[in-house]
């Protein structure tokens, strides 16, 4: 770091910067999409590249909910008790054509996507998703929280 | 016991409460009057019949103002290594037979699906309470008179304790 003391930048920008480069993911997975998430979070696809690479299996340590599958209307409290559980901020994605719809599901059994449950940021359709769209996903996710109003409480005066 | 002695034996035992006897895929198939589901099953369960299983309870809607509901018992004898079909048609309105929790344990869960699926009651079960689906849920989904894209009524999420 020779001949560079100190960069300026704004704290919003800053935040963003460091919190789309360290999501940890809780994956709720259900159903086949889960071999494609396998895929892309494994050494080949890696989505530790993108700082995403955490897999927290508390959804109290997690910011980043990936809905992986079919989500029944039993399940779908699940679902939002998990949601609930995360701390702030906190941001969901969709992962594949149930979750984002209920896909080829439509019938009394299937939650018509899980936004009907909770909030999502990104969808990613697909039956299922190829891992280059779950990257692509992924950087969309980045991009908007980069982009986004920054929550940061511990700074505000009160 | 051949298949004809067997028919004819199932016959002797059972008697007013056989419908009809056929064959289907080499096992017998019983049809039963409603009433006496419970008697005629209780009855193959001992010797020499021996159908110590009941492998599966489930149920056809036939979507036919009467004999709607057809209730088919699968039954299997360990001993002779054989199967049985036993059949009995419900009435559309108000569909009840029999429980037989107290012949086989494993009816409790089957009975109960038939019930969440069919709307078909089991006097005597003694917890008859939807299976696959939740409370609140409204209507047997697997029902013909089932509307396939019918949105369920949302309900709350209920209180933790």
């Amino acid at each position: 770091m020779s001949g560079l003391d100190f960069l300026t930048t704004r704290l919003e920008t800053a935040l963003g910067w460091g919190r789309k480069f360290s999501l940890f993911h809780y994956p709720f997975i259900t159903a086949c999409c889960g071999m494609e998430y396998m895929s892309a979070a494994c050494a080949h696809f890696d989505i530790d590249r993108f700082g995403a690479g955490l897999t927290r299996f508390s959804p109290r340590q997690a910011d980043l909910l990936l809905v992986v599958g079919t989500v029944s209307h039993k399940l779908a409290p699940v679902l939002r008790t998990v949601y609930d559980q995360m701390l702030e901020p906190k941001w969901v994605i969709a992962f594949g054509a149930c979750a984002v719809s209920g896909g080829i599901y439509q019938n009394y059994a299937v939650v018509q996507g899980i936004d009907r449950v909770i909030p999502v940021d990104i969808y990613i359709p697909g039956c299922p998703p190829r891992p280059e769209m779950v990257l692509d996903g992924l950087m969309k996710l980045q991009d908007k929280i980069q982009h986004q109003k920054q929550d940061w409480r511990w700074a505000r005066k009160t | 016991m051949g298949q004809e002695n067997l028919i004819e034996e199932i016959r002797a035992k059972l008697g007013q409460a056989v419908e009809d006897v056929s064959e289907s895929f080499g096992d017998v198939v019983i049809m039963v009057r409603p009433g006496s589901l419970r008697s005629a099953l209780a009855a193959l369960r001992e010797k020499p019949f021996d159908y110590a299983v009941l492998l599966d309870l489930t149920c056809v809607d036939f979507a036919a103002a009467e004999g709607r509901f057809e209730l088919v018992y699968h039954l299997y004898s360990l001993s002779r290594n054989i199967r049985l079909r036993l059949k009995a048609s419900l009435p559309a309105a108000d569909p009840t037979a029999d429980s037989i929790t107290g012949l086989w344990k494993n009816a409790d869960w089957l009975e109960r699906e038939v019930f969440d699926m069919f709307g078909v009651r089991f006097d005597g079960h003694p917890y008859l309470m939807r299976l696959l689906t939740y409370e609140g849920f409204e209507g047997h989904p697997l029902r013909k008179s089932y509307p396939w894209r019918l949105a369920q009524p949302r309900i709350p999420l209920k209180d933790k304790d």
